[in-house]
């Protein structure tokens, strides 16, 4: 029978893999939701209507998988890593209880405002819940990044025994919450959804686009995926080279305050200077496979590229090897291929952008084939980069759960027997296998079936107040 | 900082805080009850409905809500972590395979109706219908099971008290369910509508009676525990709920019907609170002065709370008064 830490470990692995596609759907695509609607609202150019109208579909599947995903979530705690909750729930509860306050209620109501209410309501609250519903979504972040980075870089705490059972007490608030890792983590993340949702945006466009002007085949509202192609280049501009450079910043902050994981994501087991940063590195003995560095490998490597990289230009900086520290290493090599995976990913994105800035530049944006392809090929890659980026945060952090304070292993559910783990194990592999697979399914339909014809966009009956500026009357039909 | 100092010295205005967070855990429940209650509610109805008319116009009615009512519960649990962390972690880990079940139904019954409206065809239809009423059934079922066993302490996940709980709370839910969509779509749903909530009703009533014969064989304290004068209070206020509820729910005054239905729902949990303290987790022994946290991280979430409890509550306010009144023919979902 299998561990039940092990299967804890997996079941959280796997539920937070499949659950974090849907937040970053909706946090990347809730700014581009609102300058449609603005737009919209503005009025001019009924592409805009068009452009809300198709987005807040695929927003609003992605946020209902998102709620019961992210439902399960919030009880694994409780269920799965029970000594972890008890320990740390003074300082790891408050940030997830203000989240369903602040954030998730906000995000929640006005969505319902948002999908539903267009004929409704006034242009303003319209508008207003479009804001209200991005402003929720990015909330969520704040405060579900300000609980995860208090674990990757604890402050403001003090560790106390009761009853044989160490408790950690919150000493101050705003070191536990302003905590050193917040920002880089914010900042990181949702700068890399609304990359992630710019890629998904162009590849799906490119598609149209491809069909239309390459291949000449008839393609419906070809206006519509012109725009949303250049709206999504203009977004590519601006945040992928944008997340290679906080995520340089980001690195050698990691190298300061987590230098366990920094090894584990350079493959460094000696403590030596003038590290090489290999792009790629393998063991020739098959036996060390799990060890990229091992020695006798085969490796490419930039010169002190590493030390520049944890130094910030210092190709001489010292990096302390994975032998030096008294806990375990991390699965080096999920950490080390995951760390390059996305990085070459992140690179590949800052091109594309180029590339297709270049095109639009030239006037020959829907003319080249190549770029249209490439574009296709990478509209989920931007996803799989957040995935990778993830995998090398939470893998690279083991044995810890609590940097340098709790480790994994401590924090399960005491009576936490394997069977009872291995079933729900195997009963979410099933289960969320289903569910993104109905997602997918669901999600290329609205693709394949396109947005809303023009000539419909304004049958629907108009049931908006006269006046746009009349608030929301409290209810005066009873 | 001074005033970290002072937060940490001791509770905000002398106030009792660890009993006004558990009130506030309760409430926090009660309100995911009577508010997703109704759509659970309404879920188990849609199994009654043949027509795909009606059956559009339930999912019409709950859309722009349940969403929002859900996020109650994700605020309870995250309430219960944050005040009392042992209490949430001791009872979930122990109601271990109960727990998945409730978000197995949870997740079926959130992505049902959603899945629901991206085709038309038949088959697409029969099957998701069937995941939205699985859900919607078992989601109040499973929870109530799990506040029965929370109540009477026992680690094991079905029990007898579980049970009847389970079954009170289902009934609730659909006498929540056909208030609310008489509301919402009278004129566009059968009047089967009304006789499900005065069945529903009576069921009610009746599965309250066999629970609290349960609870006085179960209850460590017995009977003694059920006849104190604000038990007996609660227990008569809801026989007299549910009389006024009937009566208006005939005489078409569906809003009065809701109100009174969540007159019900808030005394349920209230009596399971009353039941319960001042114990927190019986099983595990905690009471409430045992398992709340320290005194700094309890001020702050009480300031927290005070400033965002009235936030959330004037969403409501503009969500429901934004969908007021009964839903149209062709609304779309």
């Amino acid at each position: 029978m299998i561990d039940p830490v092990l299967a804890s470990r997996l079941q959280f692995a796997l539920t937070t893999i499949v659950h974090i596609v849907f937040p970053v759907m909706s946090m990347g695509l809730a700014p581009f939701l609102i300058y449609f609607t603005w737009r919209e609202i503005r009025g001019g150019d009924p592409v805009y209507e068009q452009l809300r109208r198709f987005w807040t579909k695929i927003f609003a599947i992605s946020f209902v998988v998102g709620t019961v995903t992210g439902i399960v979530l919030e009880f694994e705690f409780g269920t799965n890593f029970a000594a972890f909750s008890t320990a740390a729930g003074e300082l790891f509860g408050g940030p997830l209880a203000v989240e369903g306050m602040m954030a998730f209620m906000l995000e929640a109501t006005f969505l319902g405002i948002f999908v539903f209410g267009r004929e409704r309501v006034s242009d303003r609250l319209y508008m207003i819940s479009s804001v209200a519903v991005g402003l929720g979504t990015w909330l969520s972040a704040v405060w579900i990044l300000i609980a995860n980075s208090w674990m990757q870089t604890p402050r403001g705490y003090e560790v106390a025994t009761e009853n044989g059972q160490p408790v950690i007490h919150l000493v101050d608030p705003i070191a536990a919450y302003l905590n050193p890792r917040f920002g880089f983590m914010f900042v990181h993340m949702q700068n890399a959804a609304v990359e992630s949702v710019a890629l998904f945006m162009a590849g799906v466009a490119a598609y149209y686009v491809y069909r239309h002007h390459v291949w000449g085949y008839p393609v419906e509202h070809v206006a519509f995926w012109q725009k949303t192609l250049k709206i999504a280049l203009v977004a590519l501009l601006l945040t992928a080279p944008l997340q290679v450079l906080h995520g340089d910043l980001y690195a050698r902050h990691v190298y300061e305050t987590q230098p366990q994981k920094f090894a584990a994501m350079e493959a460094v087991w000696d403590t030596e200077a003038y590290v090489p940063e290999y792009i790629f590195a393998i063991p020739t003995d098959l036996s060390q496979i799990t060890d990229p560095r091992a020695k006798e490998l085969f490796g490419i490597g930039i010169p002190g590229g590493a030390s520049w990289l944890a130094s910030g230009g210092n190709p001489n900086a010292e990096i302390r090897g994975l032998n030096s520290f008294e806990s375990e290493a991390p699965p080096v090599a999920i950490v080390f291929w995951s760390f390059r995976a996305m990085v070459g990913l992140g690179f590949w994105f800052i091109l594309l952008a180029f590339w297709g800035g270049y095109r639009w530049y030239t006037g020959e944006l829907f003319e080249d084939g190549l770029l249209h392809k490439s574009l296709m090929a990478s509209s989920l890659l931007g996803i799989l980069a957040v995935e990778l980026g993830w995998v090398v945060t939470e893998v690279g952090r083991q044995p810890w759960v609590i940097q340098g304070v709790l480790k994994t292993s401590e924090g399960v559910s005491p009576g936490l027997t394997g069977t009872e783990a291995m079933i729900t194990l195997s009963g979410f592999a099933t289960v969320y296998t289903a569910i993104l697979a109905v997602y997918t399914y669901v999600i290329v339909r609205l693709i394949r079936s396109g947005p809303p014809d023009e000539a419909d966009l304004d049958s629907v009956p108009d049931r908006r107040p006269e006046s746009d500026a009349a608030p929301a009357g409290v209810s005066d039909d009873d | 900082m001074t005033s970290v100092e002072a937060l940490a010295a001791g509770p905000l205005f002398g106030l009792p805080l660890p009993e006004l967070w558990f009130a506030l855990v309760f409430a926090m429940l009660g309100t995911f009850l009577f508010l997703d209650g109704f759509d659970f509610g309404a879920g188990a109805i849609f199994a009654t409905l043949e027509d795909g008319e009606a059956r559009e116009t339930v999912l019409s009615a709950i859309g722009p809500f349940w969403d929002g009512n859900e996020v109650w519960l994700v605020v309870f649990g995250g309430a219960l972590f944050a005040a009392f962390p042992a209490v949430y972690a001791n009872l979930f880990s122990r109601h271990y395979l109960l727990m998945f079940g409730i978000l197995g139904a949870l997740i079926l019954r959130g992505l049902a109706p959603e899945m629901y409206e991206q085709r038309h065809d038949e088959r697409w239809q029969r099957w998701w219908g069937r995941s939205f009423i699985a859900g919607s059934v078992l989601a109040p079922f499973l929870l109530g099971a799990f506040a029965g066993n929370w109540l009477v302490g026992s680690p094991r996940s079905f029990t007898l008290a579980g049970i009847v709980v389970g079954v009170t709370v289902t009934a609730l839910t659909v006498v929540s369910g056909a208030a609310f969509l008489r509301l919402k779509a009278a004129d566009a749903l059968p009047a089967s509508v009304r006789r499900i909530g005065l069945g529903a009703v009576a069921a009610y009533l009746l599965s309250v009676v066999v629970t609290l014969g349960v609870l006085a064989v179960r209850l460590p304290a017995g009977v003694d525990a059920l006849v104190t004068a604000p038990v007996i209070a609660l227990v008569v206020a809801s026989v007299a709920l549910a009389g006024g509820y009937a009566l208006a729910l005939r005489r078409g005054a569906n809003l009065a019907a809701l109100a009174a239905a969540a007159g019900l729902t808030y005394g349920l949990v209230s009596v399971v609170a009353l039941l319960m303290y001042p114990s927190m987790d019986p099983a595990a022994g905690l009471t409430v002065g045992e398992a709340i946290v320290s005194t700094l991280p309890l001020n702050l979430m009480s300031i927290g709370a005070a400033l965002l409890l009235p936030l959330v509550a004037t969403y409501f306010v503009v969500l429901y008064s934004a969908f007021s009144g009964p839903i149209s023919a062709g609304e779309a979902y």
